[in-house]
């Protein structure tokens, strides 16, 4: 079960306080969209084995949604970091690149 | 205006530690960034405490101000000056982006108390209390449903919804049961 | 026989007697015992029959590992099936019964399968699955439903209480023998905060028992001041009775505290499960013995070595007069060496080592024990106890050399760590050929957070038998370097032993239990490798190894090892099973916790439940509200009630307890923006004073939500939900405002609670109102589809004209504390105008007779407004909304789509919930093809028949047609498509 700090509060969270929310820096495609666009936007998710980046919510906590970069494989926490981006923070992917260095980026 | 009832008007449970349920108290959710200009003063005029840090409560005798997210208070103060309070809030923060709710009635408080009042709470809550500081306000999972508790001089606050107070009830008073002391 | 010593037993208080019953039988014991040394002790060999063929069972273990002595343990509401005699703690008044057996123990039919077992090979069910087709259901399903599962399962409730708690600490010791206490020790001098847990009653676990020194003191010493220490340390927490569980990720770990298991009924919680979350764990959890295949190795009698000699020393018990020792290392000489200073006589060591040089063997021979070298036991005669041991040479094919008569055979194959712990997230084990067991490899443990190593062994369950080396590996896992001393004899090298004799035929394997409860036996395993299961994995599951409640801890190397062997694959290549939590078994009761009975789940209550349950109400539960379903009266059936309330509410004037809708403030300067792409038709436009009816989408376009929204001022609008979707529609606001519209001013804040809401419903609810005066609630004042603030009766409330039963309505709002007392006070100004109170099936009926939809009757999450004829309430002026993307899809704009209308049976009659419209022909899978179903379908005694709303393909455009429906039975019922609005059509009722 894991555990997350919450960048908004700061509370370091085990799972059972907050809700996960899929795939992180989605970009949204709306009305008018081409078919592919929105084709991406709605289904098209990644599912890697290693670095991994995902929205949580802080539910039973601030309430506030936060992102995570994890590795699905062994669970290690890179980071986490306030949602209202729509890229990862520099620092951090430095950190991941430094701790994996086969990764190849978050994109 | 009929005399307002709490949830569980007054329940209590004395165990290893007494558990009762107050009010009315009165409270209101304040929506706003703490960089809003005059906050702080709002806050100040309403419970006289200063604008709380993050996941501070800052108490001045029955009033209090709460850290609540990012860009949420909450603000306990006695039942029957909660509409003056809103007032106060309107004016001060009037053309300023925030939002002030009355959620008085849409909470209820529980009193734990005794010596060993922490122990309750550590069989409901996943929360390390050896990680809170003194006046911390810590928003929490109770058991199944959502609550914040935090710590003064006689004992613990707690607040739920008030749909489920009389789940929390029965939950503090199992976790209170004489004999199940944790330590 | 087995008997009670007369001198020694370091755990027993020989002034406190303890008295038990077992299968009725009354015997004694002393406070300390465990119920399996007790037992032993009363020289009750026999205790049990096996799974498979009822053999004889007796106790082989002194410990969690323990396959065999399972009794069915108290009576009525403490009755627990299953429960491992060598675990349990004897208590005065104890009561057990063994188990699978009939009629009784000593005397059992099913023991009939053992001379059958040839017919009962491995995969025996599995084959029964198969063939002959008809066998397994008339044959042998009803024999294994018959014989299946051990013990009984209990009838009554369970008298006791259990609790969760949670825990945080910096290290977690799982352990409490040496290794454990070291590492403690180590960890909470350096100010951690330590929880150091212990599953047993007692501390120092093997070590007193094994003799050795440390620090140049006795172990029971070294273990007392360090228990010492520990108790003085205020960062450090002890646990005994408090078994780890499994451990998951990120350290959390789930620890089952028996607190009352010895003392039932003493008011305390039964167990106690702690949730903890450690920064890191050490896992100090020793090793266990491994057993010998030998031909007759399950007769009761035939017992690990290790255990021997802790009923020995910490029970006094000698398990038999006369026993023979059969090893492949020098541990086990420990055991002669102790029978024989206790009085008791060991005949011979039969060692299989052709060289035995360690000091053990030597102190053995010095006492007079005869060693034999490369011996081995041919068989072991007997058979509700043991008779005597039949020896060969190991390297043999089992030809008798000697017969020795002894009582007792006590074993030895080496031992394995315990490694569950290290395993349950992840951890890696590499074999270790000199000591034939697998232990952790430190390089590949499993991982924490923040990548460092989650999981650290200490001592035996590293691999380090010799308490040396222990002591040393423990204090490194604490991240000490200053390890106390040991001394203790030098113990020459362990050779392996899977098959003993070497070359036994299959008569002899046949009679060798690798697995004593599930009877799986060396045979079996080798029948599996021939019929070509190479997979240890599928091999656990075909022949039952390991699968029994003891989960393999005595069986699973050994099992391997054979499998190996018979695949000639390295035992390394051809790995372990899946350690799965837990490592013992919990009660049920435990991973409940407090979630049982009033606080099973969190129930929601309005501010009028009281006034509901006083009145009788049958209540529903929607989502996890209480609601009233319906009032019913004297003599009344919950259809009949319904019927009446909806009557009365067209009739009169009804109450409805409407405090679950949910209500969600949105405030700010972009809030109608927000509202504008949240909800389909335009919000942001709307009057203050007014409300209007909305939906809300998924970004697929499916109808998620609707309700009404009323306009509070400039920049506030008051969302309702559905009841129930309150949180969800919150959350999915803030979602969408935190992590796409971060930079639009909007705040939100969810009321719901805050708010007692009351519907008043009918024609006469103007009347109602107006006798609590305060509001001027006429149709001029207080048109159609606006809000008011004011007082009602003296009440603060907030009132709607909106209407979800197509009757003249106000719902109204007031704090919830003073909810109960504005419902009394409508009820008292009703009453000269016939009020009644209606429930949630009553409005149900109101709003399917005016055709109004139902989220989660009429949406299943595939259904676009569209369908339900609500493009109306969908904007084609705005530029975007959630949803507007996903509904261009060309399917979801296909005419072929089913659409809402409404069904009327021919014969009046009430159409079945579910019902589907057959069309013709068959689909791909062969089944009738289907153009519509029921969504929701209700007698309406209104209009006095059955009334149902649908999707059907075509939709309105085929109203008047007329179509099958299909009925519960199988058969067909006609049914007309018809307007989905049954009744006054035109609004005239609530538009007054």
């Amino acid at each position: 079960m894991l555990i997350l700090e919450c960048p908004c509060c700061g509370v370091m969270a085990e799972e059972t306080e907050l809700a996960p929310g899929g795939e992180a820096h989605l970009k949204r495609f709306g009305a008018g969209s081409s078919d592919e666009d929105f084709e991406t936007y709605m289904f098209a998710r990644k599912n890697p084995k290693g670095v991994h980046f995902e929205r949580w919510r802080h539910a039973y906590g601030c309430g506030k949604w936060f992102l995570a970069a994890r590795c699905t494989a062994t669970l290690e926490v890179f980071g986490t970091y306030p949602a209202q981006t729509t890229e990862p923070p520099a620092e951090l992917v430095e950190k991941i690149k430094a701790k994996r260095p086969d990764w190849k980026g978050w994109k | 205006m009929s005399r307002p009832v709490s949830a569980l008007d007054g329940a209590s449970f004395a165990g290893f530690a007494h558990v009762t349920e107050i009010g009315p108290v009165g409270m209101i959710t304040l929506r706003a960034k703490p960089d809003l200009p005059g906050l702080a003063e709002a806050i100040a005029a309403v419970t006289g405490t200063p604008l709380p840090d993050r996941r501070r409560i800052e108490t001045t005798g029955d009033k209090a101000a709460a850290w609540m997210s990012p860009d949420e208070y909450l603000l306990v103060l006695p039942y029957a000056g909660v509409a003056a309070a809103l007032a106060t809030l309107a004016e001060r923060l009037s053309g300023r982006h925030h939002l002030a709710v009355d959620v008085s009635d849409a909470r209820a408080l529980f009193r734990i108390e005794g010596a060993r009042a922490a122990e309750v709470l550590m069989k409901l809550a996943p929360a390390d209390h050896a990680a809170l500081a003194p006046g911390e306000i810590r928003r929490t999972r109770i058991a199944q449903v959502a609550g914040a508790f935090w710590r003064d001089e006689t004992g613990y606050n707690l607040i739920c919804f008030r749909s489920v107070a009389s789940y929390v009830m029965g939950l503090l008073s199992h976790a209170a049961q004489p004999g199940s002391e944790l330590f | 026989m087995s008997t009670r010593l007369a001198k020694g037993g370091r755990l027993i208080d020989r002034t406190a007697p303890q008295e038990f019953t077992f299968n009725g039988k009354r015997m004694k014991g002393f406070a300390g015992d465990t119920l399996a040394a007790a037992l032993l002790a009363n020289d009750q060999i026999l205790v049990g029959r096996s799974f498979k063929y009822h053999r004889p069972r007796g106790i082989v273990a002194s410990g969690a590992e323990e396959p065999n002595a399972l009794v069915n343990m108290g009576v009525g509401g403490r009755f627990e099936p299953n429960q491992r005699t060598t675990t349990t703690e004897l208590f005065d008044g104890l009561t057990c019964t063994s188990q699978n057996h009939w009629p009784s123990l000593e005397f059992d039919i099913g023991v009939v399968n053992n001379y059958v077992a040839r017919f009962l090979p491995a995969g025996f069910y599995y084959k029964t699955f198969i063939h002959p087709r008809f066998a397994w259901k008339h044959i042998f399903e009803p024999i294994v439903r018959q014989s299946a599962g051990l013990g009984k399962v209990p009838k009554e409730r369970d008298a006791d209480r259990y609790e969760y708690a949670y825990a945080f600490c910096d290290l977690l010791v799982v352990g409490g023998g040496i290794a454990g206490l070291q590492a403690a020790l180590i960890a909470g001098r350096a100010g951690k905060r330590v929880w150091l847990i212990e599953q047993t009653a007692h501390w120092g676990g093997r070590a007193v028992v094994d003799g050795v020194e440390i620090d140049g003191q006795p172990a029971e010493e070294w273990i007392k001041n360090a228990l010492q220490a520990l108790v003085g340390m205020g960062n450090v927490t002890l646990r005994e009775r408090c078994m780890a569980a499994a451990s998951y990720d990120h350290g959390y770990v789930l620890c089952d505290e028996r607190l009352a298991d010895h003392t039932p009924g003493d008011g305390r919680p039964r167990h106690r499960l702690w949730r903890v979350r450690a920064g890191q764990i050490i896992a100090a959890t020793g090793a266990i013995e491994r057993p010998l295949s030998f031909a007759g190795n399950d007769i009761p009698g035939v017992m690990l070595a290790s255990a021997m000699r802790d009923y020995v020393v910490n029970w006094a018990v000698s398990p038999g007069d006369r026993t023979v020792i059969v090893t492949n290392n020098d541990d086990a000489y420990r055991t002669a060496i102790t029978l024989k200073e206790a009085g008791l006589e060991v005949p011979v060591v039969l060692d299989a080592r052709a060289n035995v040089t360690g000091d053990l063997p030597q102190q053995a021979r010095a006492m007079g024990i005869r060693v034999e070298v490369g011996r081995a036991i041919a068989k072991v005669k007997g058979g509700k106890r043991v008779t005597g041991v039949a020896i060969c040479a190991h390297a043999g094919q089992g030809a008798v050399l000697e017969e020795i008569a002894c009582d007792a055979v006590a074993m030895s194959g080496g031992w394995s760590p315990v490694v569950h712990l290290w395993s349950h997230c992840g951890g890696k084990l590499n074999w270790d050929e000199s000591q034939a067991h697998f232990a952790p490899d430190p390089a590949r443990p499993p991982l924490n957070h923040d990548g460092s190593a989650l999981v650290v062994t200490a001592g035996a369950a590293s691999g380090r038998l010799l308490t040396g080396d222990v002591l040393v590996d423990a204090t490194a896992a604490a991240g000490g370097d200053d390890a106390p001393t040991a001394s203790a004899p030098f113990e020459a090298a362990m050779e392996p032993v899977w098959i003993m004799p070497q070359g036994a035929p299959v008569q002899l394997r046949m009679k060798m239990w690798l697995d004593p409860q599930n009877d799986v036996k060396v045979s079996d395993v080798q029948l599996a490798a021939r019929e070509g299961y190479a997979s240890v994995e599928h091999t656990k599951r075909y022949t039952t190894l390991g699968m029994a409640t003891d989960q393999g801890k005595l069986s699973n190397i050994n099992g391997l090892a054979i499998l190996a062997d018979s695949l000639s694959s390295p035992i390394p290549q051809v790995g372990t099973t899946t350690f799965r939590p837990p490592y013992t078994p919990v009660t049920i009761g435990a991973l409940a916790g407090e979630a049982r009975g009033e606080i099973f789940q969190p129930l929601r209550r309005t501010p009028i439940h009281d006034w509901h349950l006083a009145n009788r109400a049958y209540m529903e539960p929607v989502g996890l509200w209480q609601r009233p379903y319906c009032y019913p009266r004297t003599g009344e059936t919950h259809e009949q009630a319904v019927h009446r309330e909806v009557r009365n509410t067209r009739a009169n004037v009804g109450l409805l307890d409407a405090s679950t809708l949910g209500k969600i403030i949105v405030k700010g300067p972009d809030a109608g923006k927000l509202l504008d792409m949240l909800y389909t038709n335009v919000m942001s436009n709307l009057g203050i004073g007014k409300c209007r009816y909305g939906l809300m989408c998924s970004e697929q376009g499916f109808l998620s939500d609707d309700g009404v929204v009323a306009r509070i001022d400039e920049e506030t609008w008051l969302c309702h939900t559905t009841s129930g979707g309150s949180d969800r529609i919150h959350a999915w606001m803030e979602d969408w405002l935190q992590c796409e519209w971060w930079d639009w001013q909007v705040y939100t804040a969810n009321i719901t609670e805050q708010f007692a809401q009351v519907a008043v419903v009918g024609p006469n609810a103007r009347k109602t109102l107006e006798r609590l005066g305060g509001m001027d609630v006429s149709k001029e004042a207080f048109p159609f589809m606006t809000w008011k603030d004011g007082e009602l009766g003296g009440f603060r409330a907030r009132a709607y004209r909106i209407s979800f039963s197509g009757e003249l309505s106000y719902e109204i709002a007031v704090p919830a504390s003073e909810g109960r007392a504005f419902w009394d006070a409508l009820l008292a100004a009703g009453a000269e105008f016939g009020m009644m109170p209606y429930g949630t099936e009553g409005l149900h009926v109101l709003r399917a007779e005016k055709g109004f939809i139902m989220i989660g009757d009429e949406t299943d999450g595939t259904v676009i407004p569209q369908d339900l004829n609500l493009g109306w309430a969908i904007s084609k002026k705005k530029a975007d909304f959630l949803g507007k993307r996903g509904q261009e899809r060309p399917h979801l704009a296909s005419p072929d789509r089913w659409k809402l209308v409404g069904l009327e049976a021919l014969d009046g009659s009430v159409i079945a919930d579910g019902a589907y419209a057959p069309a013709p022909g068959n689909n791909a899978n062969g089944q009738r093809n289907t153009q519509g179903r029921v969504t929701s379908t209700y007698f309406s005694p209104t209009l006095g028949k059955g009334i149902a709303m649908g999707l059907v393909k075509g939709g309105l455009t085929r109203v008047g047609e007329v179509i099958e429906m299909t009925r519960l039975d199988g058969s067909f019922m006609q049914v007309r498509i018809v307007d989905p609005v049954f009744y006054d059509k035109d609004g005239e009722k609530q538009n007054v």
